[in-house]
């Protein structure tokens, strides 16, 4: 059935057809509206689970790793500040391998208080073990969650479904939601081996020597690098069941273009706009959206960029001291290629400033005018 | 033994206790009354050691180690998990630290607490953060020594009265209790098993390295903070109805102070000083217990 749904409830429909069997988590605008939307479900029967309202985006994920590990289903939802607190149990849902599903919607950290869209609240947790998904519009909200608990709990690695606040969170879009049947054919129900379980009682999360602990980490990499394959086929089957399918990227326009324009979340869709634009005046441009943050698709990208002359990549964060942290992980990707192109990057849209259009074609307008990059990243948009 | 001591040990020998841990007898004679469908919730706490580095378990219940400050959170997470399973007859019990219960950990047990989670929440008390080597905790006691109060700056102020906030949170049922009374304590884990919420049962457990005493007085000392009214050993239903359990000896406080290293660089107006305090909360605690039977 098709619904006009804010971003937000499209990500607690999504965890309801999910069945998600415990759900915790604390107020935080701009995130807030899914876990009321998951309370009146919980209430009213439409989704079986147990509802934690805990003190804190600590305790909602510390409860979430602890009802995880007895063997259920489990969701939560924050934003910046929130998970900002989680940082430490981010680390530890991850090293506890546990297939946890996380929304966050990504708004700037505070101070100044902001409560706008920004991306640096979860690229900041890049090394936490956790998978990353950005996603573009409401649609693409739904079908991410759904996508991540198959994905999580194959390789049994935490996945963060983010998207930006209010373009999403709170904008209405008209939102596929499969029916209940599809959804269980497609992601069956869970069922691990090893839960906290006193027939059969062990020790989970001990105290771990040296002779052990790195080889812990090596199978997390391990995981991550498997996930790669996963999250294409679990993409790729999604499109099969329900006709939307997913990738890793998603390139528009690239195997003849000089320019890659490279956005991520909401900026995609200026950004396609543009990019048909120039095409129609017969500009060489093309357009790659990054799905994925964790596991990086390093593969992917000098797939795409070999042989351009520049990639543009718009970057709403910042990492202070270096720049911004898409284009830098992009940097990073393209030392495996000879034939890589320029990279500029633009820091703009901060604290929710907006994107438009028309910043993008100044953004690519800028890049195309110069010879090379003089500097590792350039402000868009800032006020004198 | 006496008769309601359960003869079946669900702790196992090979653990990694120091002699005389108050901590370690106190799983063993929790989890005797606990009995073994039960999973154990652990955050940072001596007994992150205890019970053994992967892949051994010296508990036969399943542990769940979890972060220092989240007791309370994992406690409820697990309690919701078993109970969508229906597994509700399965218990849940955290076990905890003084310092992940009364410092780190105070928030998320509030929390538990106030959402009246069907756990029940054990603080093992040794006065201080001794995994790490015998810091001062929020419990622990005035004058005492830790390597961060030294003998020339002790601790100041009052022990932080955990019961009090619990019971603030009228929660059906919390309960001091003490290693050196063993039936006591089971009898206190069999009264919670059979009630539903939260339960809260505090249990005074002597670390013979970090009160400086030698490993054969642990239980006699834990005896003693009861018999000289220190560590009085009593319950609250409901947050209003209190049950003095064990009753205390015509014994001063310098009885069970002079024991332990910890204390002997107090001073006699010091001492003079917890001997008041002491009097004065043995009152307050006698006339809660006695309004009670009035008005029952």
């Amino acid at each position: 059935m098709k619904k006009v749904l804010m971003g937000n409830h499209a990500a607690s429909y999504a965890a309801m057809r999910c069945k998600v069997k415990v759900v915790a988590a604390y107020p935080i605008t701009p995130q807030t509206q899914i876990v009321e939307e998951l309370s009146e479900m919980c209430a009213d029967g439409r989704l079986d689970a147990k509802f934690l309202k805990v003190e804190s985006e600590h305790s909602a994920l510390a409860s979430i790793i602890a009802a995880s590990s007895a063997g259920v289903r489990t969701f939560t939802a924050t934003s910046a500040n929130g998970l900002a607190l989680m940082h430490e149990l981010l680390h530890w849902a991850a090293g506890a391998r546990l297939p946890i599903v996380m929304v966050n919607v990504n708004r700037a950290m505070a101070p100044g208080w902001s409560i706008w869209s920004d991306q640096t609240d979860s690229l900041s947790q890049r090394d936490t073990g956790w998978i990353q998904i950005y996603a573009e519009d409401n649609q693409e909200v739904f079908d991410s969650v759904v996508q991540a608990f198959k994905l999580a709990e194959q390789i049994r690695l935490p996945v963060m479904v983010c998207y930006d606040a209010f373009f999403l969170s709170h904008t209405y879009e008209p939102v596929d939601i499969p029916d209940v049947d599809l959804v269980d054919k497609y992601l069956p129900s869970y069922d691990p081996e090893i839960y906290l379980n006193p027939s059969d009682p062990r020790s989970f999360n001990a105290l771990v020597m040296p002779d052990l602990y790195m080889e812990m980490r090596y199978k997390m990499q391990e995981a991550m690098d498997k996930s790669k394959d996963v999250a294409r086929e679990v993409g790729r089957e999604y499109g099969e069941v329900f006709g939307r399918s997913y990738d890793l990227v998603e390139a528009v326009d690239c195997d003849d273009a000089e320019t890659v324009l490279i956005t991520t979340s909401t900026t995609s869709s200026p950004g396609r706009v543009i990019v048909k634009k120039l095409r129609e005046q017969g500009r060489k441009v093309g357009l790659l959206k990054l799905r994925y943050f964790r596991p990086f698709p390093n593969e992917d990208i000098c797939r795409v960029l070999a042989g351009k002359k520049r990639a543009v990549v718009i970057d709403r964060n910042i990492s202070f001291g270096k720049g911004g942290i898409w284009a830098d992980e992009i940097r990073g990707a393209l030392t495996l290629i000879e034939d890589r192109p320029d990279v500029y990057c633009y820091i703009t849209g901060l604290g929710g400033r907006d994107i438009t259009p028309q910043v993008i074609e100044e953004i690519i307008a800028d890049a195309e005018s110069k010879e090379k990059p003089e500097s590792l990243f350039y402000w868009k948009g800032l006020k004198p | 033994m006496r008769e309601n001591y359960p003869r079946e040990e669900l702790m196992m020998s090979g653990h990694l206790a120091c002699q005389g841990c108050g901590g370690s007898a106190a799983m063993r004679h929790v989890l005797k009354a606990m009995g073994p469908d039960t999973v154990c919730i652990v955050p940072a706490c001596c007994w992150t050691i205890i019970s053994g580095n992967f892949p051994y378990n010296t508990l036969k219940v399943p542990i769940l180690h979890t972060a220092f400050e989240t007791a309370g959170a994992a406690a409820s997470g697990v309690r919701a998990a078993l109970d969508m399973k229906g597994q509700t007859e399965t218990q849940v019990m955290a076990f905890a630290g003084d310092g992940g219960t009364f410092d780190i950990g105070l928030q998320s047990l509030s929390g538990a607490a106030e959402r009246n989670e069907n756990i029940i929440y054990f603080c093992y008390d040794n006065e201080a953060y001794m995994n790490t080597g015998i810091q001062r905790s929020g419990a622990t006691p005035e004058g005492a020594w830790t390597t961060t109060t030294p003998e020339k700056h002790p601790k100041r102020g009052p022990k932080k009265n955990m019961v009090q906030i619990l019971a603030g949170h009228k929660v059906p049922y919390v309960a001091t209790a003490n290693v050196a009374f063993p039936e006591d304590l089971i009898r206190k884990v069999q009264t919670a098993k059979k009630i539903y919420g939260t339960k809260f049962i505090h249990i005074l457990s002597p670390c013979p390295p970090g009160w400086r005493i030698s490993s054969e007085q642990s239980i006699e000392v834990a005896r003693l903070a009861t018999y000289t009214k220190v560590f009085p050993v009593y319950e609250v239903f409901n947050g209003e109805e209190y049950h003095i359990n064990v009753d205390p000896k015509e014994i001063p406080v310098v009885e069970y102070l002079k024991y332990q290293g910890r204390f002997r660089h107090l001073k006699q107006d010091e001492v003079d000083e917890i001997q008041k305090r002491v009097d004065y909360e043995w009152r307050i605690l006698l006339a809660k217990s006695m309004e009670e039977r009035f008005r029952v």
